[in-house]
């Protein structure tokens, strides 16, 4: 019965799946490699269901006019690669502070600059977590393998949805492009979270309200509420204030809505760690070659094992402070020259060696380089 | 007594005030814009013209981006969108596409809509969304205190060009029209009842609008040019610096120069992009969106 | 732990190498009941180049998706033949396009050669289909999927209009590779 349904689909295409299950009907985008296909394919399914898609004159437009969408009330997504995702800075921190929820996909490519557009890399982890001025919240999925981009395009929209904010997945060209056979879940298998609407009286709304942390739901553009938006510091009421305190404390709440959550929000995938003495954190591709090197050392006896995030901001920190609780060391394996490795350093807490196996030539990562590292610590 | 009233009232057959409060939203004035500014003008000329649709308010959206024009949004009773340094129309754009229902109006300057957002501008035009963007030009960067903007005239001071401008300026409208937009116009704070029915004819307009709306700012551009007051700029460059269509087509070219033509400079008919988009759903097998 | 098989679709930019992998992935995974992953890497030129594609096959979960020690590779160009044929295990299967790869590489694995690219000009009329006569010498060779389900893959993969060509491709494959003997 699986058989009827499994497909053999290309990382960036399981994204598109991903997105329409989750209910998203407006995609604006710029051509960029490896992302390209996501827009390619959605140009072909969204208007075949009354949805829109948009090429729009560059990335600045695009991520602008994913949020001018969302006000409209559709769920929307844009994709792009590096360039484009710095291009996106500003409109991303406008979502932050608008409260406007999005997902942005960002299929890592080598860097900087055009650097070489066709070679992967994971070099954009701190990006996602700061690219845009101010203090923000980040909310940025790693999927691993094909069926997972789906799985967590679904998640972040409704993780935008869930706290009104933009969410990022990030994965990087080998997995863009690379096919393995997935499933597609039937519609309402999976659960898709819908975009509370306000039930007040229009003047009444108040699209920035807070009680307790509950998050205001987000009336949709003309539908009654006539409420005002702006990337001001504003009131609960939407407009904006020079009041201090209310600065402060909205700048507060927009970081500490996804700080508080934290345990809701990440998801690890625990592989070998129980009785780990070796221990790897790695996410996307790097985590295929850890995976890879501990099982191969599990063969020989080697106690390694693998803690992988799904979700890598907010940084799952009590996991690895867990894990470096038991380990002799712990191995970063990435694509970079050391982004997450200094989280790791940092959410250890010396509790044991830390040490970054760094790669930036475009080829992945070699299970081997891991296998020679565990092997020193074992 | 009554009766002598009631005639007097009819003798003198006054229109009744144009009532505002249905479209300024309470509490949110006073407005940011200096004394002498003409952006209260032109607001006025807004919600008039829109008042003249007989729409209701939630069928209008109101988007801008960074600048004093782009404060309007703020004060009117409508979905409004204050977004990003001259990105307003890629949010109105998106915002239109997902609601076709909506009229969108952008309220913009020239810095804004012209030097950060230019790519977005001819862009909308060219694909003919229908979108009202007013183009609220008063030569200057007021809202960082007057630093040149891609409008000024050559010569000109302002705080980043005090040995005079050299930039060449942009004309607004021969650029939306060249862009692609459908319905081009200029008017200026000064001859504010053809504002309004400019405006009007715009936001009846289905495709892209410009309106390039000539208008002053006598705290900076005034006083770095030696302007002696706002009465005397609105006479100078809104007045005498412009000529109408009409007027226009009955004098010599030497009595035109350095004038701008105020008026619809250019109306016609091209597939709107919303229309264009439901043909190509249809075209796709897909359901119309709702 | 189960088995990991190693395969690399090697050519130049344009010559279906990247197709290729897809096709044997997709006859492994959803025709043939395994695991199977497809990968690839690519230069800026859409052709030209030198381009590859690899599949890995497994029996489990495939976690590194890149080929770390191969089973069986394809080599269309003398370029991607040389820039590419390190990672071949010992007694691995190295089948070289004879019109472009002049020089076979020497290892320790079995290297076949056969002019794929000339007999697809001269029998089939059509060079586009070297790369699924290359399939069905490789599928022959290894034995890595079934005949029925590459001939599946490939017939879901290619235009309504060249079915028969592309059938008739594979089959030329089949028989080609059938009583090939490796280089000594």
């Amino acid at each position: 019965m699986a058989e009827k349904k499994k497909k053999f689909m290309q990382g960036n295409e399981a994204c598109s799946e991903g997105a329409l299950y989750a209910g998203c009907r407006f995609y604006a985008g710029y051509p960029i490699t490896p992302s390209t296909e996501v827009a390619e394919i959605l140009s072909v399914r969204l208007p075949k269901i009354g949805g829109v898609f948009m090429q729009m004159e560059d990335e600045i437009a695009s991520i602008c006019a994913i949020i001018g969408a969302s006000l409209g009330g559709a769920k929307s997504l844009t994709a792009t690669s590096g360039p484009g995702f710095s291009l996106m800075q500003e409109g991303l921190g406008f979502a932050c502070i608008a409260e406007i929820p999005c997902v942005i996909v960002n299929v890592m490519r080598s860097g900087p600059s055009t650097g070489f557009p066709t070679g992967p890399s994971q070099s954009d982890v701190m990006q996602a977590k700061w690219g845009t001025h101010g203090d923000h919240p980040s909310v940025v999925l790693t999927p691993a393998t094909v069926q997972e981009i789906f799985y967590e395009t679904v998640r972040a929209f409704n993780l935008a949805e869930t706290y009104r904010t933009p969410v990022i997945v990030l994965y990087d060209e080998i997995i863009g492009h690379m096919r393995e056979a997935i499933t597609l879940p039937e519609a309402g298998e999976v659960e898709v979270i819908e975009r509370k609407k306000p039930t007040c009286k229009p003047e009444e709304y108040k699209p920035y309200a807070q009680s307790n942390g509950s998050i205001a739901p987000l009336a949709a553009y003309g539908e009654g509420y006539k409420f005002h938006v702006t990337g001001l510091y504003h009131a609960e009421d939407g407009f904006p204030t020079n009041n201090t305190k209310l600065i402060g404390e909205a700048n507060e709440r927009i970081v500490n809505k996804i700080n508080k959550n934290v345990d809701k929000i990440c998801i690890n995938e625990e592989f070998y760690t129980d009785d780990a003495e070796i221990g790897v954190v790695a996410y996307g591709v790097s985590s295929k070659s850890a995976k890879f090197a501990v099982k191969e050392m599990r063969k020989k006896g080697v106690k390694a094992g693998l803690l992988r995030p799904k979700t890598i901001w907010p940084f799952p920190d009590k996991a690895v402070n867990k894990l470096a609780k038991q380990v002799k060391a712990i191995l970063v394996p990435e694509m970079n020259l050391g982004q997450v490795y200094y989280e790791v350093e940092r959410a250890s807490r010396g509790q044991c060696e830390v040490k970054g196996i760094f790669k930036v030539d475009t080829e992945a990562i070699h299970p081997n380089q891991i296998i020679e590292e565990i092997k020193k610590f074992a | 007594m009554e009766t002598v009233t009631a005639a007097k009232k009819k003798k003198k057959e006054k229109p009744v005030p144009f009532d505002y409060s249905n479209y300024i939203r309470k509490g949110k004035l006073p407005h940011i814009w200096c004394p002498g500014c003409g952006h209260g003008i032109v607001l006025k000329c807004m919600l008039r013209a829109i008042a003249e649709t007989g729409r209701p308010n939630d069928d209008f959206a109101l988007v801008s981006g960074i600048g004093c024009s782009s404060r309007t949004p703020g004060y009117v009773n409508f979905n409004t969108l204050h977004t990003l340094h001259g990105r307003a129309l890629a949010f109105a754009t998106g915002l239109k596409m997902a609601k076709p229902n909506l009229k969108v109006i952008v309220t913009t300057g020239d810095g804004d809509a012209l030097a950060i957002g230019g790519n977005h501008f001819i862009h909308t035009c060219r694909r003919n969304l229908d979108i009202v963007i007013m183009v609220y030009n008063n030569f200057i960067y007021g809202m960082t205190s007057g630093q040149f903007s891609p409008t000024t005239l050559p010569g000109m001071i302002a705080t980043t060009s005090r040995y005079g401008n050299i930039d060449p300026p942009f004309d607004v409208c021969k650029m939306a029209e060249a862009a692609g937009a459908t319905f081009v116009a200029r008017g200026t704070a000064y001859h504010y009842g053809e504002l309004e029915k400019i405006l009007h004819e715009a936001i009846m307009h289905k495709g892209t609008a410009v309106i390039d709306i000539i208008d002053s700012c006598p705290t900076y551009y005034g006083r770095f040019n030696k302007f002696k007051s706002p009465a005397d700029m609105m006479e100078k460059i809104e007045k005498e610096g412009t000529v109408s269509v009409k007027q226009a087509s009955g004098l010599p070219p030497e009595k035109l120069e350095g004038k701008l033509l105020r008026g619809v400079l250019c109306k016609k008919e091209r597939l709107e992009y919303t229309e264009g988009y439901a043909k190509l759903i249809e075209k796709a097998g897909g359901s119309k969106p709702k | 732990m189960g088995y990991r098989y190693e395969m690399r679709f090697s050519g130049s930019g344009g010559q279906g190498m990247i197709l290729a992998g897809i096709i044997i992935a997709e006859a492994a995974s959803i025709y043939d009941g395994k695991m199977a992953s497809q990968s690839q890497s690519y230069g800026p030129e859409s052709r030209g180049g030198a381009s590859r594609s690899e599949v890995i096959i497994s029996d489990e979960e495939i976690d590194y998706p890149k080929a770390t020690s191969i089973d069986a590779m394809l080599a269309m160009t003398q370029e991607a033949c040389n820039k590419y044929n390190k990672d071949i295990k010992k007694d691995g299967v190295l089948l070289i396009d004879s019109t472009e790869v002049k020089n076979a590489p020497k290892g320790d694995y079995k290297v076949y050669s056969y002019p794929i690219s000339t007999v697809a000009r001269d029998e089939l009329g059509k060079i586009i289909v070297a790369n699924i006569i290359s399939l069905g010498m490789i599928v022959e060779l290894t034995k890595i999927v079934s005949h029925e389900a590459i001939e599946k893959a490939v017939l879901a993969r290619v235009p309504p209009a060249f079915l028969d060509l592309n059938k008739k491709a594979l089959q030329l494959g089949f028989e080609r590779a059938r009583d090939l003997k490796p280089l000594p």
